[in-house]
């Protein structure tokens, strides 16, 4: 395998499933030793893609390669280069943890001593160490997905794939599990992940794809995404009550504006100009709603992401309208 | 040598987690000492325990391997952690072997409980053991096959036990088992020929009564052939149905 080329590289990878195209001739490489994200809503294509790439799932069309390597077809040949942590803990609810990472070693053929150390030391480094002797299945959610996180890189792979790993966890686990990654990541590994957390991808990943409707719609350097949307001024309010039909009375007042309501009394306002403050403090206050915080919000990855699929998805459904396109 | 490392952690995981379970050793035991009852209870104190061994070893073996695989398949299929096993760097006909030697084994353990229980009961002098071994092996191999081509054609565990069903019970009347292939209507004889276990029942006959009807090559050809094929067929469908 060349060492100098991406971890993975993909052309043209298409995913047909009758008549329903779940992933629409996606292009991208992921560089070795760095975190991509793939990020996209439900039904995107995400977890198809990753099964393509892992061998669970046959491309119909398009190319697959490892470190330079032509794997289409024959994925089962580089599966040792790669870890695997789906969205649903899939170890076995019979066997503790300690056993579950063990036999996971031996699928990889690792030899019972080296298995057995290795599992001691990747239970430490989860903090599963105190309870590796309890089964499986009395493990709570973010305890599984830890393990499961263990199992994945028994083998210390390269590539490692994680399907949404912190979906439905404490914050506390979903923390561990950032920190973990990070730490993986600067050992080396290089991390595909999956994700519909907008921050996680954003304090974990280098570099992003968004995929809408199985296509790959942007795909760019974090930095250049924010970059992108950094035209706009976003300022959030808290108010004091909520207000009978405000965001119509806003659009009516500042016309070049746009307002978002990120709950009953959470306001966000959107202008291509710097905000003027006083106006909107002003109109508020003129009706009875008191202003309690409004500050000055830096764009986010989440605005970046809003902008691309809002307008993808509005554009694929045009076409679908018109009937031009084959989804 | 790696793969044979997982191919033995399969093995011994699946023994522990499955087959080594009480459930099963005590069905292993009540299933044919139940079979022996219902035959004693009809035809009354003379039973010939003889003439009743092949067909209570051969019931034994059928339903502890089709039963055992088709619902753990289906279960860690259903559980995603078959999946865990898709994903291992082995290769499928090895992971598939794997899976299916746990119930090949404790499907030939079952067969001998009955020949235990016999022991005490007859006199099993003259019966050919080498054969009754070989037998009891393919016929564990290959309706541990048909278990594992019944589990990949469900998707929910009730519906593998009813699925298991349709084929097991035609099989267990029309194999030989109890009355000759011969007394079957002349349009269900082909049918019995088709039938990896009327070759497994045949070889049984032939081991402990010297009553085999088909040459013992021949049975044994083929009921390693429908092995072939049932494993064959098994694994096409995985390839089909589970790496989409």
């Amino acid at each position: 395998m060349a060492t100098d080329a991406p971890a993975i590289e993909v052309r043209n990878l298409t995913k047909r499933f009758g008549d329903f195209l779940a992933v629409d001739a996606v292009d991208f490489d992921v560089r070795a030793g760095e975190v991509f994200g793939f990020l996209g809503p439900n039904g995107a294509g995400k977890t198809t893609t990753i099964n393509m790439l892992t061998g669970l799932a046959r491309p119909t069309a398009g190319t697959i390669c490892y470190f330079g390597q032509d794997v289409t077809g024959h994925v089962k040949r580089v599966q040792h280069v790669m870890g695997i942590v789906p969205d649903e803990s899939n170890l076995y609810p019979e066997l503790n943890g300690f056993e579950n990472l063990c036999f996971c070693a031996s699928l990889y053929g690792m030899r019972r001593l080296d298995r057995e150390e290795r599992a001691r030391e990747l239970l430490a480094q989860v903090g599963l160490a105190e309870v590796a002797e309890r089964k499986f299945a009395a493990y709570s959610k973010g305890m599984k997905r830890k393990l499961a996180i263990a199992a994945g890189i028994i083998h210390a792979p390269p590539v490692l794939f994680l399907d949404e790993p912190t979906t439905g966890i404490d914050v506390a686990s979903a923390r561990q599990i950032r920190q973990l990654l990070a730490a993986l990541n600067n050992a080396g590994t290089t991390i595909f992940l999956t994700t519909h957390y907008i921050e996680e991808a954003e304090r974990l990943c280098q570099r992003i794809a968004f995929v809408v409707d199985g296509r790959l719609v942007r795909l760019d350097a974090l930095a250049n995404m924010i970059q992108a949307v950094q035209h706009q001024h976003v300022v959030q309010l808290v108010l004091g009550s909520s207000g009978t039909d405000l965001p119509g009375a806003l659009r009516d007042a500042f016309p070049d504006s746009r307002f978002e309501r990120v709950s009953d009394l959470v306001l966000r306002m959107h202008t291509a100009k710097p905000v003027p403050l006083a106006p909107l403090v002003r109109f508020l206050e003129d009706r009875g709603i008191g202003v309690l915080e409004a500050r000055v919000m830096d764009p986010s990855l989440e605005d970046v992401f809003v902008e691309i699929t809002g307008i993808e998805l509005e554009r694929m459904r045009k076409e679908r309208e018109k009937g031009g396109d084959a989804l | 040598m790696k793969a044979w490392i997982a191919y033995w952690s399969i093995l011994r995981k699946d023994m522990r987690t499955y087959y080594l379970k009480p459930p099963n050793i005590s069905w292993g035991i009540i299933f044919p000492l139940a079979w022996t009852l219902m035959f004693f209870i009809k035809s009354g104190s003379d039973v010939d325990v003889r003439s009743l061994l092949p067909g209570v070893m051969a019931l034994s073996v059928l339903f502890g391997t089709t039963s055992m695989l088709a619902v753990t398949v289906t279960f860690e299929k259903k559980g995603r952690s078959f999946e865990r096993l898709l994903l291992a760097p082995i290769p499928l006909e090895l992971l598939m072997l794997a899976k299916t030697s746990g119930a090949v084994l404790f499907g030939t353990v079952n067969a001998f409980v009955p020949v235990i229980m016999a022991v005490f009961m007859a006199d099993l002098s003259g019966v050919i053991w080498w054969q009754l071994l070989l037998a009891v092996v393919l016929i564990a191999i290959s309706s541990t096959f048909l278990g594992l081509f019944i589990a990949v054609s469900v998707t929910e565990v009730f519906e593998a036990q009813t699925f298991s069903n349709f084929f097991r019970f035609p099989m267990v009347f029309l194999c030989g088992l109890f009355f000759p292939v011969e007394m079957l209507p002349l349009l269900l004889r082909p049918l019995a020929y088709v039938l990896p276990l009327t070759y497994g029942a045949d070889l049984l006959h032939g081991a402990v009564n010297a009553a085999n009807q088909m040459p013992v090559v021949l049975s044994l050809t083929a009921l390693a052939a429908c092995c072939g094929v049932l494993f064959a067929v098994s694994l096409r469908r995985i390839r089909k149905a589970w790496i989409l």
